[in-house]
C-alpha cells in the first residue's frame, strides 16, 4: 500500500512540513469527443530518457524542471531510468518501464480502438521538483504548445 | 513532489484545452494540489501501475483512469480512488 507511512523520517518530516502549490482556479477542459477517436500522450515523471539524451539533474537546487521528448516508437525497454530520488523503489520500473511509463500498453489500446492514436511524442520529467517555480512559468507551459501542436486531444500523467 | 508536478502539468494542459486525467499515489497531496482529474492508487511509490510486466493489471489501472475522462457529470477538481479488487 502506498502512503506518506513508506517514506523515511527525514522525507515524512519534509512533507508535513511542505507547501504544496494549489491549483486554483481548477481550469477543465471537457472530453469533446469520444476516446475512440482521440490521440492521447503520456506525461511520466519517473525521469526516463532515451540513451542520446542527457540525465537529469539532481543536484539541481529546488528539482530539475526540464523535460524529454519520448519518440511514441521508441522502444519501451531501452528508457533508462535517471530518477535521482532514493525515496523509492526503481526495480519495477527499471524492469518494465511500462510500470511508469506506459508506451506499450498505449500502444495496445490504439490496436484495440479504445483510442484512435497515440501522439508522435511523449514526455518525460523528473519529480522531484521542490520549487516548481520554472516547471509552472516554462516547462509545462511549453510541453502543452507541442501537445496542442501535435493535435492531443487528452493525456494520461503518470507520478512515481 | 512526484504527484505534485504531474498535476501542475496537468493543470496547464488543461488550460490549453487538452483533457487529462492523473494518477496519484498521496490522495492528501492530491486533496491539497487539485489535479483537475486524478485516479488515486493504493500502491508503492515507483508502482504507479501496481504490478512490473503485467499487462492486465496495468491496463485495469489505466482504464480505471481513461474512464474518468469519459464521465460528462464530473466536475473539478475530480479524485476517485481505484478499486483495488478490479481485475
Amino acid at each position: 500500500m502506498g502512503g506518506i507511512e513508506e517514506f523515511s523520517l527525514v522525507d515524512r518530516t519534509f512533507l508535513r512540513a511542505y507547501r504544496w502549490r494549489k491549483i486554483d482556479p481548477v481550469p477543465w477542459a471537457p472530453l469533446e469527443k469520444p476516446l475512440s477517436d482521440c490521440r492521447l500522450a503520456l506525461v511520466s515523471s519517473a525521469g526516463f530518457v532515451t540513451p542520446d539524451q542527457g540525465a537529469f539533474d539532481g543536484s539541481m537546487r529546488g528539482g530539475d524542471p526540464s523535460f524529454r521528448s519520448i519518440p511514441s516508437d521508441f522502444p519501451t525497454a531501452d528508457l533508462i531510468d535517471t530518477h535521482r530520488s532514493d525515496s523509492f523503489d526503481h526495480e519495477g520500473m527499471v524492469r518494465d518501464p511500462n510500470l511508469a511509463f506506459p508506451i506499450d500498453r498505449v500502444r495496445e489500446l490504439v490496436e484495440s480502438g479504445r483510442i484512435h492514436s497515440v501522439s508522435e511524442e511523449h514526455f518525460s520529467f523528473m519529480g522531484s521538483i521542490t520549487a516548481p517555480g520554472r516547471l509552472v512559468r516554462d516547462t509545462a507551459p511549453e510541453v502543452a504548445r507541442r501537445l496542442v501542436e501535435r493535435r492531443v486531444d487528452v493525456a494520461l500523467l503518470v507520478p512515481v | 513532489m512526484c504527484n505534485q508536478a504531474v498535476s501542475l502539468v496537468a493543470a496547464e494542459l488543461e488550460r490549453q484545452g487538452i483533457a487529462t486525467v492523473a494518477i496519484q499515489l498521496l490522495r492528501n497531496v492530491a486533496k491539497r494540489v487539485r489535479p483537475p482529474r486524478a485516479l488515486f492508487v493504493p500502491f508503492r511509490h515507483g508502482y504507479p501501475l501496481d504490478d512490473p510486466l503485467n499487462p492486465a493489471r496495468q491496463h485495469a489501472v489505466i482504464e480505471a483512469a481513461l474512464r474518468l475522462l469519459e464521465i460528462s457529470e464530473l466536475r473539478p477538481p475530480v479524485l476517485v480512488d481505484f478499486e483495488l479488487s478490479s481485475p
